[in-house]
C-alpha cells in the first residue's frame, strides 16, 4: 500500500508540476506529461518492467480517446470530408510509408523493418494535434478540418497495419495482430479467426444500436450518477476486452462503439463521464512513454536520434504540404496542416511494441524509435509556433496566391464572423458598406467574398492581422468574436493603435461589458440582451398586456438597465478583482435601482417612468388657464 | 357601408373613455376595428396593408383623444406614411375618392375652453382643419366630427351617453342609414341624436 501510494504520489506530483510548467512555456500539456515521465521514470524503475500494469492501464487513455472521437463523429461531416479523408489521408499514408521504407532500405535496414517504420511515421499523433488545435481554436479552420480528416483516416489505417505486421514477420497467419497475443482466436485457423473477428465487430454494432438504449435508459432511471459513470466505463472496457480477445485493436473497437453511439440521446452523458478519465489516463500514457525513454541510450546515440527526428519531421512536411496544396488547401492553412501533422503518434508506440514481439525490430531499434517519436512530439509545439510566424509573414506581404487579400484601406472592420458578426456584416452590406472581415473559418470568408467583401483569413486577435486589415485608417471596428479575453485584447490594441476609431464591441455579460469599456470600447452590446428583452416583451404580450404598453415598459427597463451599467462602469478598474473592490460591491446593489425595486413589488418609480406623457392631469378638472398667459396644457382622456 | 375604425390611443387604461368607446366599437357587427398602437407598437407601419384596408372600406373613422390640438403621434405617422402620393392624392392618386372620413375625438377641455375668449381660444372644429383638408385633398367627404368635451370622468352622465351613442352612430353607418351626402357640407351635427332619430 505504501509503495502504491508513493508511486501514485510521484506520478501525480510530477504530472501536475511538469504540465503547469509546460503550459506556462507554451509547450502544451503533452510535452509536460512526457517530461514528467522522463523525470520519474528512473526513480520508479519503469524501464525494468515494474510498471507493466500501469502501462496497460494507461493504454485505456487511448481507447477512451478514440471512443470519444467516435462519439463526436457526425456522419454528415464525414461525408463532407470524404474527399480529404480518403484522398488526402490515403495518399499521405501511402506516400510517407513508401518514402520512409525507401530511406530505411537505403540506410541498410530490411524492407520489413522499413515498412514497419514507414507505418509508424505515417501516423501522426491524434492526441497532440487535436488537443493543440482545440486549445488554439483552430479545429474549425480550413487547416484544422483537413488535419482532422487525415487523423481520422490514420486512426482507421491502424487496423490493416496491425493486421499486416504478422505477415511482415514471415507469414505466421495464425496469430492476429494487436495486444491479444495469447488470445483464443490465435489458436483458430485463418478463416475461423476472420469469422470470429467479424462477428465481434457485428456484435459491437448491433449491441450499440439495439441494446445500448434500453440499458442506458434503465440505468439513467435509477438516478444514480456514479452507476451511469460506471456503465460508461464498463462499455469502453468491455469493448477493449472483446477486441483484444479477437485480436483487434481495442482502440479501434472503442472508436467503432463511439460511432455507433454517436446518435444516441445519451451521447453527452457518455462524453461527460468518460472525458475526465480519458484526460488522466492519456496523461498517464504519455508519462509511461516518457518513463521508457532510456537516457543512457540517448547519450550514446544522440546523433542518430537527432538526425532521425529531423529527417522524420522534414520528410513528413515534404509529403504533407504538397499534398495539401494538391487538394486545394490554401497556403496558410496548408502550413498549419503540414507542420501540425509532422510528428509520429501514439499508435507508433503500439506498432513498435508489436514489431518487437514479432522480432522484426531489435530492442535497441525500438528504443531509438521511441526516442525519435517522443522528440517528434516534443518539437510539435515549436512547429505550431513556426506556423504562427509563417501565417504572419503571409498576411504582411499579402501572399501571391491570394491576390484578393491585398491589404485594403477599409473604413470598417468586422472581427469575427460567427452568428453575431455575420448579422452585423449583412446589415452593413445591405446598406452599401463593404466591411473588411477577419475570421479563421475559410468557408464563411469565401461565402462572403461573393458579395465583394475583402476578407482576411486568420485569428482576429493577432495585432498584425488587424494592422494589415487597415486598422490605422479605419473609422469603425466591430469586435464580434465570441472569445471573451480575445475581444478585450482586440479592443485594447485597437484603441492604442488608433485613438480616434469608433469601437463597437460584443460583450458576453455585464462583467465583460466593464472590461471592454475599460479597454476603450465606445459602444458595447451584450450579446443576448436584446434577444432576451424581446422574449420578455413577447411574454408580456402573451399575458395580455397592450403591445404599446409592453414596448414602453421594455424601453424603460432597457434604459434603466443601461443606466445601471453606466453608473457601475467607473467603479470597475480592470485590475482589482471585483470581489476585492469595495466600491464595485457597494455599487452592485445600485445597479438597477428602479428595476430591482419594481421586481420587489415597489413599482411606483418604474410605473412613473413608463407613464410619463399621455397622463391626464388630475381627473375632473380642465387645466386650461383662464387668462394668466401660462401656456395651456391640453390632454384628453 | 363598409366601416373602418382606426383607433389611436397610446395609454389605454381601464378608466379611459376612449377605451370604453373602443370596446363599444369592437362590439359592432360588420365593421373593421384597428388598434393602431397595438398593431404598430414600434411605429413600423405596414403601408401596403393599411392602404388595402382603406381601399376595402367606404367610411374611415379616426378615433383618438386630442393631444396638443392634434392627433396622437402614431396617427400622424399613419397619415404621413399611408396617404402616399399616387395613392391618396396626385393625378393618379384616386383610391380614396368618394369615401368619407369621420373624426371621433375627445378633449380634456370643456366646450367653454374651446371658444373665443376661452383658454384654448378657438372652437375644436378649427383644430381639426388639417384633418378636414387632408380628407378634401384625398377626395373624401369630411363628416361633422363626433366630439366629447371635458372627457375627464368616465362616470359622468355625458360621458356614458357619448359612449353609448358611439355604438349607435357606428351601427347606423354600417347599415347605411346615414345620409352622408347631406352631412358632408355641415360643420356640426347632433350625432348623439341620430340613433334616437333612427329609432335604434
Amino acid at each position: 500500500m505504501e509503495g502504491l501510494a508513493f508511486t501514485i504520489f510521484a506520478y501525480l506530483a510530477a504530472a501536475v508540476f511538469a504540465v503547469i510548467l509546460s503550459r506556462r512555456l507554451g509547450l502544451g500539456s503533452v510535452v509536460g506529461y512526457i517530461a514528467a515521465g522522463i523525470l520519474v521514470g528512473p526513480i520508479l524503475h519503469v524501464a525494468d518492467g515494474g510498471s507493466g500494469y500501469l502501462e496497460q492501464f494507461s493504454e485505456f487513455g487511448i481507447v477512451m480517446m478514440l471512443f470519444l472521437i467516435g462519439l463526436e463523429i457526425d456522419p454528415q461531416m464525414v461525408w463532407r470530408l470524404r474527399g480529404k479523408l480518403i484522398g488526402l489521408g490515403g495518399l499521405q499514408v501511402v506516400l510517407t510509408l513508401a518514402l520512409v521504407c525507401a530511406v530505411a532500405v537505403l540506410c541498410g535496414l530490411t524492407w520489413q523493418q522499413g515498412a514497419l517504420f514507414g507505418c509508424v511515421a505515417a501516423l501522426s499523433s491524434t492526441a497532440i494535434v487535436l488537443q493543440t488545435l482545440e486549445e488554439k481554436g483552430l479545429l474549425e479552420s480550413d487547416g484544422g478540418r483537413a488535419s482532422f480528416a487525415v487523423l481520422l483516416f490514420q486512426d482507421l489505417a491502424v487496423i490493416p497495419m496491425l493486421a499486416a505486421i504478422p505477415l511482415l514477420a514471415g507469414g505466421d497467419h495464425s496469430a492476429a495482430a494487436g495486444h491479444g497475443g495469447g488470445s483464443f482466436v490465435a489458436s483458430l485457423p485463418g478463416w475461423a479467426s476472420a469469422l470470429v473477428t467479424l462477428a465481434a465487430v457485428a456484435f459491437v454494432v448491433a449491441a450499440g444500436h439495439y441494446l445500448s438504449r434500453p440499458v442506458f435508459r434503465a440505468i439513467a432511471n435509477l438516478g444514480l450518477r456514479e452507476i451511469f459513470t460506471a456503465a460508461a466505463l464498463l462499455v469502453v472496457v468491455a469493448i477493449a476486452a472483446l477486441m483484444s480477445g479477437v485480436g483487434l485493436s481495442p482502440a479501434l473497437g472503442a472508436f467503432l462503439a463511439g460511432v455507433v453511439l454517436a446518435n444516441s440521446e445519451f451521447k453527452h452523458e457518455l462524453q461527460n463521464d468518460v472525458e475526465p478519465f480519458k484526460g488522466l489516463l492519456l496523461g498517464l500514457f504519455f508519462m509511461t512513454i516518457g518513463a521508457k525513454v532510456d537516457l543512457t541510450l540517448l547519450v550514446e546515440h544522440w546523433a542518430i536520434v537527432a538526425a532521425a527526428t529531423l529527417a522524420l519531421v522534414l520528410l513528413k512536411i515534404a509529403v504533407l504540404y504538397p499534398l495539401a496544396r494538391l487538394f486545394r488547401v490554401r497556403a496558410a492553412a496548408a502550413w498549419l496542416f503540414a507542420l501540425g501533422l509532422a510528428q509520429a503518434g501514439e499508435f507508433g508506440f503500439v506498432l513498435l511494441s508489436v514489431g518487437r514481439e514479432r522480432a522484426i525490430l531489435s530492442e535497441d531499434m525500438v528504443s531509438i524509435a521511441i526516442l525519435v517519436i517522443t522528440f517528434g512530439m516534443v518539437v510539435t509545439p515549436a512547429l505550431f509556433i513556426l506556423y504562427d510566424r509563417i501565417v504572419t509573414a503571409f498576411d504582411s506581404r499579402g501572399s501571391s496566391d491570394q491576390p484578393q487579400e491585398a491589404p485594403p484601406a477599409g473604413t470598417i472592420i468586422v472581427a469575427g464572423l460567427g452568428r453575431f458578426g455575420q448579422i452585423v456584416t449583412r446589415i452593413l452590406l445591405a446598406n452599401g458598406h463593404k466591411p473588411v472581415v477577419l475570421d479563421y473559418q475559410a468557408g464563411v470568408v469565401d461565402a462572403l467574398r461573393k458579395f465583394g467583401i475583402r476578407s482576411f483569413f486568420g485569428d482576429a486577435g493577432r495585432p498584425d492581422l488587424l494592422e494589415s486589415a487597415g486598422l490605422a485608417k479605419a473609422d469603425v471596428l466591430v469586435v464580434a468574436v465570441d472569445d471573451v479575453d480575445r475581444a478585450v485584447e482586440i479592443v485594447a490594441h485597437a484603441r492604442r493603435s488608433n485613438p480616434t476609431i469608433r469601437i463597437v464591441a460584443r460583450a458576453y455579460d455585464r462583467l465583460h461589458h466593464y472590461r471592454l469599456a475599460a479597454a476603450g470600447a465606445d459602444h458595447i452590446v451584450r450579446e443576448v440582451f436584446g434577444a432576451s428583452v424581446d422574449a420578455g416583451k413577447l411574454a408580456l404580450r402573451a399575458l395580455g398586456m397592450h403591445p404599446y404598453e409592453v414596448e414602453k415598459r421594455a424601453n424603460v427597463f432597457v434604459e434603466q438597465d443601461l443606466a445601471g451599467l453606466a453608473r457601475m462602469a467607473p467603479l470597475f478598474d480592470g485590475v482589482t478583482p471585483v470581489v476585492d473592490n469595495p466600491d464595485f460591491i457597494a455599487g452592485f446593489n445600485d445597479i438597477g435601482r428602479v428595476i430591482e425595486a419594481a421586481m420587489l413589488g415597489n413599482r411606483t418609480a418604474f410605473d412613473d417612468l413608463v407613464q410619463r406623457g399621455w397622463t391626464p392631469p388630475a381627473f375632473g378638472d380642465s387645466h386650461v388657464p383662464k387668462a394668466d398667459g401660462r401656456p395651456p396644457v391640453e390632454s384628453g382622456a | 357601408m363598409r366601416v373602418l375604425v382606426l383607433f389611436a390611443h397610446p395609454a389605454q387604461r381601464a378608466s379611459s373613455i376612449n377605451l370604453a368607446m373602443a370596446g363599444v366599437a369592437r362590439g359592432v357587427d360588420g365593421l373593421t376595428f384597428v388598434d393602431l398602437y397595438a398593431e404598430y407598437p414600434r411605429f413600423e407601419i405596414d403601408i401596403d396593408r393599411e392602404q388595402r384596408r382603406l381601399v376595402d372600406h367606404d367610411v374611415i373613422v379616426f378615433q383618438f383623444p386630442i393631444y396638443w390640438y392634434s392627433t396622437p403621434s402614431l396617427l400622424k405617422e399613419w397619415q404621413d406614411l399611408v396617404l402616399e402620393f399616387g395613392f391618396a392624392y396626385g393625378p393618379l392618386g384616386k383610391h380614396l375618392t368618394g369615401k368619407a372620413l369621420l373624426v371621433a375625438a375627445t378633449t380634456g377641455g370643456r366646450v367653454t375652453d374651446y371658444a373665443e375668449g376661452g383658454g384654448n381660444n378657438y372652437p375644436v372644429r378649427q383644430f381639426l382643419l388639417p384633418l378636414q383638408q387632408t380628407a378634401t385633398l384625398c377626395g373624401m367627404s369630411f363628416l361633422p366630427p363626433f366630439v366629447l368635451h371635458g372627457a375627464n370622468r368616465i362616470e359622468a352622465p355625458e360621458a356614458q351617453a357619448h359612449i353609448a351613442a358611439y355604438g349607435g352612430v357606428l351601427r347606423a353607418l354600417v347599415r347605411d342609414e346615414v345620409d352622408i351626402a347631406s352631412l358632408a357640407g355641415r360643420d356640426t351635427f347632433n350625432w348623439a341624436g341620430l340613433p334616437l332619430a333612427l329609432g335604434s
